[in-house]
């Protein structure tokens, strides 16, 4: 009967009621889109980032991560790579050498990061096969090295030619090599175009003095809600005296950080669509009382508890806000599911405008039971806070008063 | 047996500081099965004196008791509660909760009470009849005319069972005959159920019908009597 009758009261005037929920709808369905393409290209750049290099977690010599030399390299235990592949969640993880060492050719020298890796393994997260534009890719066994573009252009190297590396190994060994270039490899980010040398796990190894050792092991995890747990697993298994675990949040802070930024702007753009909505529902909340005084009256007088009516009252705002939330999301969801399968691409000038700053230039969106539950709450929450002023005029209402004066 | 009993009744509104004097010293003792009227010129204090009588106000001085308790003390949720239980209303207009059907409506007070279903439909059924409106049932209020509104008020309050009904100028807003039909049915009411029946009026052929009438001005009871008709 409460039901019904709050169900009824919303009818009672329909427009009024109608644009409440539109407002409503409309304000979910814009917070649902905004919150959906900016968390989905938040998706994208950390899941870009996993897949461009760090991976989604990483294993480390404890210690490694804060002082990231090759004294703090780690045994390479083909055991635990095999065991860590088996757990669940884990696709595959990716040994790899990380070191710097003058790169020379002829009279010129430069700094370049040298990458030990296995290419089989290291293909499966990074994709690097694809960024080959000459030569031939690594396979196990070969002796010769990748360049990337920049470097090569840098020390005026082909395919074929020596390349000099020099630098310190483990434990303040000497590292010095000669190197043929077997392939050329263009990287979409200056910093890593201009300065990659790419070579065997075992060539690294041998040129660094630090045989059967790793400086880190990448994992590559089937979905970015599985990392949390592959870490709490492996934080459980491994000695966490001798090793670290690291998810994405600890490997890329920088981008972490600036996504936060970017995130607070879009709250803030949030928070004024609900305050301008909020206006909207206090405006329809305050005449539904306001014209009922004297129902509200007769309904005392004749013997119905305040708490009873409040209750009404309070379902009638529910009511409407959960119609509104609904719909919005109804309407919302079929979109936001067709786009987060097809993202939209743009081309022309536009997108080589956006491509130059190092961002794709595509618009994806993100399905997060998260973005759902916040705007359903947002909007009720803010009913809950609007809906007082009803129950306190119930709550203070004298009935001779309110029928006298209407 | 004496069903309201008040005693040294005073009203006294003040409004912006101006005091106005609404009631001053009003003894009044009605007992089971009355019929009612309490007249009067405009702003005599009929609808203040049904209004402390019904417990929706508080008198400034004076005693109230209904069906021997004191109302006088009672906070605001048990004067609800007993209103409920022991008091119907019926208003001069706006009686009716618009977006309930007329059954709905009679059924109201009795489902505040709790009452069950069978019994609520069984006491609406018989008050349509009563009232001549079983064919207007599922209507909503608005479909209705001003005299079937106030008729469905009347069962509203009856159905209940109050121990006395207040009734504030209830037909105030009636033309002559829907008048006549109304308190026919109250009359009808007050002898076939014994229900006790105070109303305020100034209209005189309402006033020709009261078997008792009590007649207010500036606030004291200036007649006191019974109808030669009753
Ligand atoms: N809430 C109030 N505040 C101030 N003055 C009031 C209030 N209610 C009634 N009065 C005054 O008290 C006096 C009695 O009013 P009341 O409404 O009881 O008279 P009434 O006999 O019912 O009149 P009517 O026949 O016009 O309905 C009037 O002078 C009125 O103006
Ligand atoms: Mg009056």
């Amino acid at each position: 009967m409460i039901v019904k009758l709050a169900w009824r009261n919303i009818w009672r005037n329909r427009r009024r009621s109608f644009i409440t929920v539109t407002s409503i709808s409309f304000a979910v369905i814009l917070a649902l889109f905004m919150r959906s393409m900016q968390l989905g290209s938040y998706e994208r750049m950390i899941d870009n980032a996993a897949r461009f290099y760090t991976g989604y977690a990483q294993i480390h010599a404890n210690g490694y991560w804060d002082d990231q030399t090759l004294d703090n390299s780690m045994e390479f235990d083909s055991t635990l790579m095999s065991e860590v592949d088996g757990m669940k969640g884990v696709e595959i993880t990716v040994p790899r050498v990380e070191s710097f060492a003058l790169a020379s050719y002829g009279s010129k020298t430069k700094g370049a990061a040298v990458l030990g890796i296995d290419p089989l393994r290291e293909e499966q997260l990074t994709r690097v096969k694809s960024k080959l534009i000459s030569g031939k890719f690594l396979e196990d066994g070969d002796k010769g090295v990748l360049i990337s573009e920049g470097l090569a252009s840098y020390l005026k190297m082909g395919i074929g030619d020596s390349l000099v590396l020099l630098g310190q190994g483990f434990q303040a060994m000497t590292a010095a090599g000669l190197y043929e270039i077997q392939g050329i490899l263009k990287f979409p980010i200056p910093a890593q175009n201009d300065q990659t040398v790419l070579m065997n796990l075992s060539g690294a190894q041998f040129l660094f003095s630090m045989e059967d050792r790793i400086t880190s092991l990448a994992l590559v995890i089937e979905s970015s809600d599985d990392v949390d747990p592959v870490v709490t697993d492996l934080e459980q298994r491994l000695d966490t005296a001798a090793f670290e675990v690291l998810g994405w949040r600890e490997l890329m802070p920088e981008l972490i950080e600036s996504i936060e930024i970017d995130n607070v702007s879009g709250r803030i753009m949030l928070f004024f669509l609900y305050l301008v909505i909020g206006f909207g529902m206090f405006g329809t909340f305050l005449m539904m009382t306001q014209e009922r005084k004297y129902e509200f009256g007769v309904l005392i007088s004749i013997g119905m508890k305040r708490r009873l009516m409040q209750w009404v009252v309070f379902l009638e705002m529910a009511l409407m806000s959960g119609i509104g939330v609904l719909t919005g999301v109804a309407v919302a969801l079929p979109f936001l599911i067709y786009f987060y399968r097809n993202p939209v691409y743009l081309s022309g000038e536009s997108a080589e405008a956006i491509e130059k700053f190092g961002v794709e230039a595509a618009y994806f969106f993100s399905l997060d039971a998260e973005i759902f539950i916040n705007q359903a709450w947002a909007i009720l929450i803010m009913a809950l806070i609007l809906g007082f002023y009803p129950l306190l005029v119930i709550f203070k209402l004298k009935p001779v008063k309110a029928m006298r004066e209407s | 047996m004496n069903i309201i009993e008040a005693k040294g009744i005073e009203k006294v509104y003040d409004e912006d500081k101006v005091p106005v004097h609404a009631l001053n010293g009003i003894d009044l003792n009605i007992t089971e099965g009355e019929f009612t009227a309490i007249v009067g010129p405009s702003g005599c204090g009929k609808t203040t004196l049904l209004n402390i009588l019904g417990g929706l106000d508080h008198p400034s001085k004076g005693i109230v008791h209904l069906a021997n308790t004191d109302i006088t003390s009672m906070s605001d949720s048990h004067l609800i509660d007993f209103r409920l239980q022991n008091i119907g209303f019926v208003f001069q207009a706006y009686n009716l909760i618009p977006v309930l059907t007329v059954r709905e409506n009679i059924e109201f007070i009795m489902l505040l009470q709790k009452a069950d279903k069978v019994e609520r439909h069984l006491r609406s059924s018989e008050m349509l009849e009563q009232m001549g409106i079983a064919d207007k049932a599922s209507k909503r209020p608005s479909e209705l005319s001003g005299g079937q509104q106030q008729r469905v008020a009347v069962a509203r309050a009856l159905a209940s069972k109050p121990k006395f009904i207040l009734a504030d100028e209830p037909t105030a807003n009636l033309d002559s005959k829907s008048t006549a039909q109304l308190l026919d049915i109250m009359a009808e009411m007050n002898r076939k159920e014994q229900t006790t029946f105070v109303f305020s009026t100034h209209d005189q052929r309402v006033i020709d019908r009261a078997r008792r009438i009590v007649r207010l001005d500036d606030g004291i009871v200036v007649d006191d009597h019974v109808a030669e008709h009753a």
